[in-house]
């Protein structure tokens, strides 16, 4: 089990980095905008790994990152990327991965469809954007309020995301059941 | 892989990773209180010289900075409106000058010298029954799934241009994800095949 577990965080890692390498999708039920596929990785890692193996997904990439990886979406990387005003959105993933697997597991009698869509909304939303609209208030000396007010026109976006994760989770549930880990153990 | 590392050789090479990683947190710590423009604008003409001395293709690095453009704006703008214009670029330039010394770092230290700098690091995580060699492990497979998941991207690209005869964009995640999953089993076997993570017991001591 250890060894299948330590392969799945590698794996959702590298998952991760190649949604940041994709070209821009161009969603057409959103008026064809287009929009990077890597903030859906920490939802992603979540709802099909669960709250431990899908954190500590994040956490590696971001040690890979750190060690100089340009794996980031835009070729970004290596230890720049910890300094910048966007550095709670990135440690953020972290937090964002563990909630999104824990609601996952704590819903696991609900439908695919519905636990991945709350928990993607609750643990990719809410917790990464305040773990985001902390650090770029501590980052780049503004208020709360005006902080949160620069980051507001990301929401619509990354609604749609965890709306794309939902129904994702629901076809892997159809296409292959024991591949959603959130649900097994 | 593209790398975000200087081939040519600087006299910053050859200071060890250890020295620099404990050189940038240092700086970190030390600008972090300061808010007045004259010393930040001390501190990025500094950093700017640094890269002078590091040579033209260091120099040609910042413009890795390019994607920061629209967040200082943004920053610089806000400030504005709360009437302290003078605080929002004192903040750039300390943002500018951290990100170009961060960069300076990674451009200078190779991927595996910086990993034997943070080892002593992880050793506490023995205490917790993580061996760093399965950190290792996990690090390693994880670099070598990014091209193999990337050709399988583009092989499901492929197959659904040739059904369709359009991009397949957003419809690839799920097949993408079972297909991901199926390699992740078949590594898992093979790994256990040979003799599987290091730093855990032997199975047959485990219970």
């Amino acid at each position: 089990m250890k060894d299948r577990s330590l392969v799945q965080i590698a794996l959702y890692a590298a998952i991760f980095a190649v949604l940041g390498l994709l070209p821009k999708f161009d969603l057409p039920f959103a008026g064809g905008v287009p929009i990077t596929a890597q903030s859906m990785g920490a939802m992603l890692a979540g709802v099909m790994l669960g709250a431990w193996r899908g954190a500590l997904s994040i956490v590696l990439l971001l040690f890979v990152v750190a060690l100089g990886a340009p794996l980031l979406a835009g070729g970004r990387g290596g230890l720049g990327v910890f300094f910048t005003p966007s550095v709670g959105f990135i440690v953020g993933w972290v937090a964002a991965a563990f909630v999104t697997g824990w609601l996952m597991q704590a819903m696991r009698r609900q439908s695919v469809l519905a636990s991945a869509l709350i928990a993607s909304v609750v643990g990719g939303i809410v917790v990464e954007y305040a773990f985001g609209i902390v650090g770029l208030s501590l980052k780049a000396g503004l208020s709360l309020a005006d902080a949160t007010k620069a980051c507001l026109i990301f929401i619509p976006g990354d609604a749609i995301k965890a709306v794309l994760v939902a129904l994702i989770a629901q076809t892997v549930a159809r296409g292959m059941p024991d591949a959603l880990l959130s649900r097994h153990v | 892989m593209i790398s975000l590392y200087l081939a040519e050789r600087t006299w910053l090479h050859g200071v060890p990773a250890g020295w620099k990683l404990l050189a940038l947190a240092l700086v970190s710590l030390f600008v972090a209180p300061f808010d007045a423009l004259a010393p930040m604008a001390g501190l990025l003409a500094a950093t700017l010289a640094l890269y002078a001395t590091l040579g033209r293709p260091a120099l040609r690095q910042i413009a890795l900075l390019r994607p920061m453009w629209p967040l200082i704006a943004i920053l610089l703008a806000f400030h504005w409106w709360r009437g302290d214009p003078v605080l929002g670029v004192a903040v750039a330039l300390r943002l500018l000058a951290m990100v170009l010394l961060a960069n300076a770092v990674t451009m200078t230290t190779r991927m595996d010298a910086m990993m034997d700098a943070v080892e002593p690091l992880l050793r506490p995580l023995a205490l917790v029954g993580v061996s760093p060699r399965a950190v290792a492990l996990a690090v390693a497979m994880m670099i070598r799934f990014v091209p193999l998941l990337f050709a399988l991207w583009e092989a499901l690209g492929e197959s659904w241009r040739a059904r369709t005869g359009r991009r397949g964009g957003w419809r690839l995640l799920a097949p993408f994800c079972i297909q991901t999953l199926r390699l992740s089993h078949h590594t898992a076997e093979a790994l256990a095949a040979r003799g599987g993570v290091p730093g855990t017991l032997p199975r047959t001591r485990r219970q």
